[in-house]
């Protein structure tokens, strides 16, 4: 295959996985034009990051539950409820940070596995159990926060979603530790994505052009390198962009490279069929709702520290913005299709979209009208898709 | 009599990167029942769709002359307006509405809007009395069985003044007296002057109504057969459709017969849903190694019922009896118990039951022996694309790689694709129900190897089949199962499809 052919195939063939990436790329150009560049200067993209982080993380567990054929709308209430059992333990008990923090992320856990029950053991719909559950985990915030803010955080608690390593290994007007991870991701990912054009070529399946694979390689590591480069020339690396990276990385492996990864895709693709081939279809379904639950834990201490406290209102519509990043991100309304990338960034397109408009002085309600509009378009184009495909058979 | 209703002129259909028909002709004489034969994936289905309107006028080549007059379909409405209508394979029907909500939806009998029921149901009554169906109108679809619902579509089809009727496997799912009816309606409806396409895999079918056959190959019209010449015989029909002669329609083999492998004893099992009736009632069975063993049965006998009891106690309540692997008894109340134990159940519904349409061959293949590619949780690619690849290999699937999906194989690599992924947990016995279901011939005969070459390594092997013929050209031994009880069995030297269905119809004696 040509590489020319093989250019073509993306914007044809393999639209539905690459078109969002081409429209993310569109929208970072748009935003970057229409802010003079303020967009992609290094201060802000900090700033995406630290603003948006704990919907890409909820993004993580949502695209999991969509997979599988269900929703969960409770992960807004979510947050603000383990937000508000950390606050209580730091601030009212004096716990210490790690403490409030671990308590959080059980809570999360606990109520997933609530959740879970339900869907899976009872057989309701997670669309009503978590509709039950979006109510029931506001209340319980209420009731914890007896209707009162709670704030501030000691300093620490400030640190998970605030705090920045820099000058651990020094660099002159740069921060070389943001740098050598930067180079270290590169490798990492080349060496990865090497193995497995390897690994398929043994075996005989068909793979990419040698000269496609290092173009879209090579591309994709110098933005790599130049998006650190420029964190390592603002503040240093953020903390929160750690536990972000490792996040992904873990959950890209475990979507698609395990048993239970596989399961899930199972389950949503045909539930009838992974039942006859011994899935074991509750005890998935119960294992989806305790890690949504989880990271809606890890999730609402990121959001608790990067406010700095706990409101009752906290993380409200937080569960559509992850919906919407999975959604934009590929992922199907019937379930059996989406992936992690496309997760992450379907959530980066709402992130730009709004950090875009927000450096443009563009009001909340104008901000909104967009995001809807984006999300109605993305899954339009990929119902479009799928129809141009199935004219095929 | 002898004048032309429909006549499709150089017919050539492309999809992107496929040319699905290439130049095909097609002419039907009016009053006729003219029967279209291909292997799958030949074009049958596109070409009717291209008449149907499904794709429309504009998006192939060619000519469509409907009674003397160019048809120029946009869409479905339009082709029905001229009075053809496709029932399709998979019916079109909604189940909560009722007999008469069904016939007139989408065209309802009403006055400034509103339904005028009782002119509804007072016409419905006449279509179905036309078309024999003993049903009141108001009856909910759902309710009514495969082979009713399938008349309630001919009378929706006769409410919309049909003249060309165009029946896309009409009886692939119904049992041989539904069958029997469909085929004589279908005469009645000829005396009518109602021209029919029917589209079929069952030969036999076609040798008994249809007046001319047009046989399609790799989206080509290759001929046109006068049913009324005698030389048009089933192999004839055959020969056409693969462009060899099949010399026979079931492979050769030596049975290598050993120790009883599977065994079950005194196995009941109660309706899901309905108390106190009981669907499988006292039936023992065993197959040796090696040796091909079939159930016969009419529907709703509780063969499927039977099998998925056993597999994971995935069918019906209050299971009872003893399943017996090598000699010892073995727990198969979860699916996951029932694979450990060495047992593989390949569904007759592979769309439904066998596979994740949107996965590729390669996920497919795996599903069901996950374990044994993995350690610690993880998948081992590399070794996953090797397992696909020996199935895709051994199997013969036709694709040039294991990411292929699916969902765009034809119904008899789909099938292959099923039986690789239930060979890969290395089963003692594989159950198959209804392995060559909506499968062209060809496509039936390499299934038969696969069956024969499992045999012949020793694996255990029960075949469900609805096809006597089938059963009697492959199995060693066959059982005959009567409303959830074991009847008889016959060895192969004394079965006959008489002695079976004499078996197959014994009736329960009212003491017992």
């Amino acid at each position: 295959m040509t590489i020319t052919n093989e250019l073509k195939d993306i914007f044809t063939k393999n639209l539905r996985t690459s078109g969002i990436y081409i429209a993310f790329v569109l929208i970072v150009v748009l935003f970057t034009i229409l802010t003079n560049g303020l967009l992609l200067s290094p201060i802000n993209i900090t700033n995406i990051i630290l603003q948006y982080s704990y919907v890409l993380i909820l993004a993580l567990g949502m695209i999991i539950v969509i997979v599988a054929g269900h929703i969960d709308l409770s992960v807004g209430s979510l947050v603000a409820l383990t937000g508000a059992v950390s606050a209580v333990l730091v601030i009212k008990n004096d716990m210490p940070w790690w403490a409030g923090m671990l308590a959080g992320i059980a809570v999360g856990a606990l109520c997933g596995l609530w959740q879970g029950f339900w869907v899976a053991y009872v057989g309701i719909p997670a669309f009503i159990v978590t509709l039950a559950g979006m109510l029931l985990f506001r209340g319980l915030t209420y009731e914890v926060l007896s209707n009162v803010s709670l704030s501030p955080f000691p300093g620490e608690y400030g640190q998970i979603a605030g705090g920045f390593l820099n000058g651990l290994l020094g660099g002159n007007g740069f921060d070389l530790f943001t740098v050598i991870i930067g180079v270290i991701a590169v490798v990492g990912l080349f060496y990865s994505q090497w193995r497995n054009r390897a690994g398929r070529a043994k075996y005989g399946q068909s793979v990419e052009s040698m000269a496609m694979f290092l173009a879209k390689n090579i591309i994709t590591g110098i933005i790599i390198l130049w998006f650190f480069w420029q964190i390592a020339t603002s503040r240093g690396m953020p903390i929160v962009l750690i536990i972000l990276a490792a996040l992904i990385l873990g959950y890209h492996v475990l979507t698609t490279k395990t048993v239970f990864g596989r399961h899930v895709y199972a389950i949503g693709g045909n539930l009838s069929a992974a039942k006859l081939s011994g899935v074991n279809v509750k005890r998935i379904n119960m294992w989806i709702f305790i890690n949504m639950g989880l990271l809606s834990g890890v999730a609402g201490v990121v959001f608790s520290s990067r406010s700095n406290g706990a409101q009752p209102g906290a993380g409200n519509m937080f569960e559509l913005d992850a919906i919407a990043a999975c959604f934009i991100g590929g992922a199907s309304t019937t379930g059996g299709v989406g992936r992690v990338t496309g997760a992450i960034v379907g959530g980066l397109v709402m992130a730009v979209l709004s950090n875009g408009m927000q450096l443009m002085g563009v009001g909340a309600s104008t901000q909104q009208i967009v995001k809807g509009v984006v999300l109605l378009l993305a899954v339009a184009f990929d119902i479009y898709n799928k129809r141009r495909a199935g004219a095929g058979n | 009599m002898d004048t032309t209703i429909l006549h499709m002129q150089d017919i050539t259909k492309t999809f992107p990167g496929v040319k699905a028909l290439d130049g095909v002709n097609l002419s039907v004489r009016k009053g006729e029942i003219h029967a279209i034969c291909g292997e799958n994936g030949a074009g049958k289905s596109t070409l009717m769709k291209v008449l149907s309107g499904v794709y429309p006028h504009g998006s192939y080549e060619g000519q469509i002359i409907f009674e003397g007059e160019e048809l120029k379909a946009s869409n479905i409405k339009d082709s029905e307006a001229q009075g053809i209508v496709i029932i399709h394979q998979e019916l079109a029907l909604v189940p909560y509405l009722s007999v008469a909500e069904n016939i007139f939806l989408g065209n309802e009998t009403a006055r400034g809007g509103f339904i005028d029921w009782n002119e509804t149901n007072h016409r419905a009554a006449d279509l179905l009395a036309r078309v024999g169906l003993d049903e009141l109108p108001v009856t909910p679809v759902g309710q009514l069985g495969v082979g009713k619902q399938q008349l309630v579509e001919i009378a929706k089809a006769l409410s919309k003044n049909v003249k060309l009727l165009i029946l896309d496997e009409p009886t692939a799912a119904l049992n041989d007296d539904d069958s029997e009816h469909l085929l004589n309606l279908l005469r009645e409806l000829r005396e009518q002057g109602i021209t029919s396409i029917i589209i079929s895999h069952k030969l036999g079918e076609i040798e008994d109504i249809a007046n001319t056959t047009t046989i399609i190959r790799d989206g080509q019209s290759i001929e046109a057969l006068d049913m009324a010449d005698p030389a048009s015989n089933q192999n004839r029909i055959i020969r056409g459709m693969v462009g060899r002669e099949l010399s026979a329609r079931y492979p050769q083999r030596e049975p290598q017969i050993g120790d009883v492998v599977f065994e079950v004893r005194d196995w009941s099992v109660q309706h899901p849903v309905q108390q106190e009736r009981t669907v499988v009632e006292h039936a023992s069975l065993d197959v040796r190694a090696g040796e091909i063993v079939g159930i016969a049965g009419l529907m709703g006998a509780g063969r499927t019922e039977l099998a998925m009891s056993i597999f994971g106690h995935s069918y019906g309540r209050n299971i009872t009896g003893t399943v017996l692997m090598g000699g010892k008894p073995v727990d198969t109340s979860t699916v996951g118990k029932a694979i450990g134990a060495g047992i593989a159940y390949v569904s007759e519904d592979r769309k439904k039951f066998g596979l994740n349409l949107i996965e590729d061959i390669r996920v497919n293949t795996t599903a069901a022996g996950l374990g044994k590619i993995s350690s610690k949780g993880f998948v081992d690619g590399n070794r996953e694309i090797q397992i696909a690849e020996h199935y895709r290999k051994s199997m013969r699937i036709k694709t040039p790689n294991v990411m292929a999906k699916v969902g765009n194989l034809s119904g008899g690599n789909q099938q292959k694709v099923v039986l690789g992924k239930w060979l890969h947990t290395a089963p003692e016995l594989l159950i198959l129900d209804e392995p060559t279901r909506g499968i062209d011939v060809g496509a039936k005969y390499e299934i038969y190897t696969i069956i024969n070459e499992l045999a012949a390594a020793g694996k255990a092997v029960l075949v469900i089949s609805s096809e006597l013929p089938e059963l009697l050209g492959i199995c060693d031994r066959i059982y005959t199962l009567a409303y959830g009880r074991m009847t008889g069995q016959l060895p192969r030297s004394e079965a006959t499809q008489e002695r079976l269905m004499e078996l197959m119809t014994i009736e329960k004696e009212s003491t017992r």
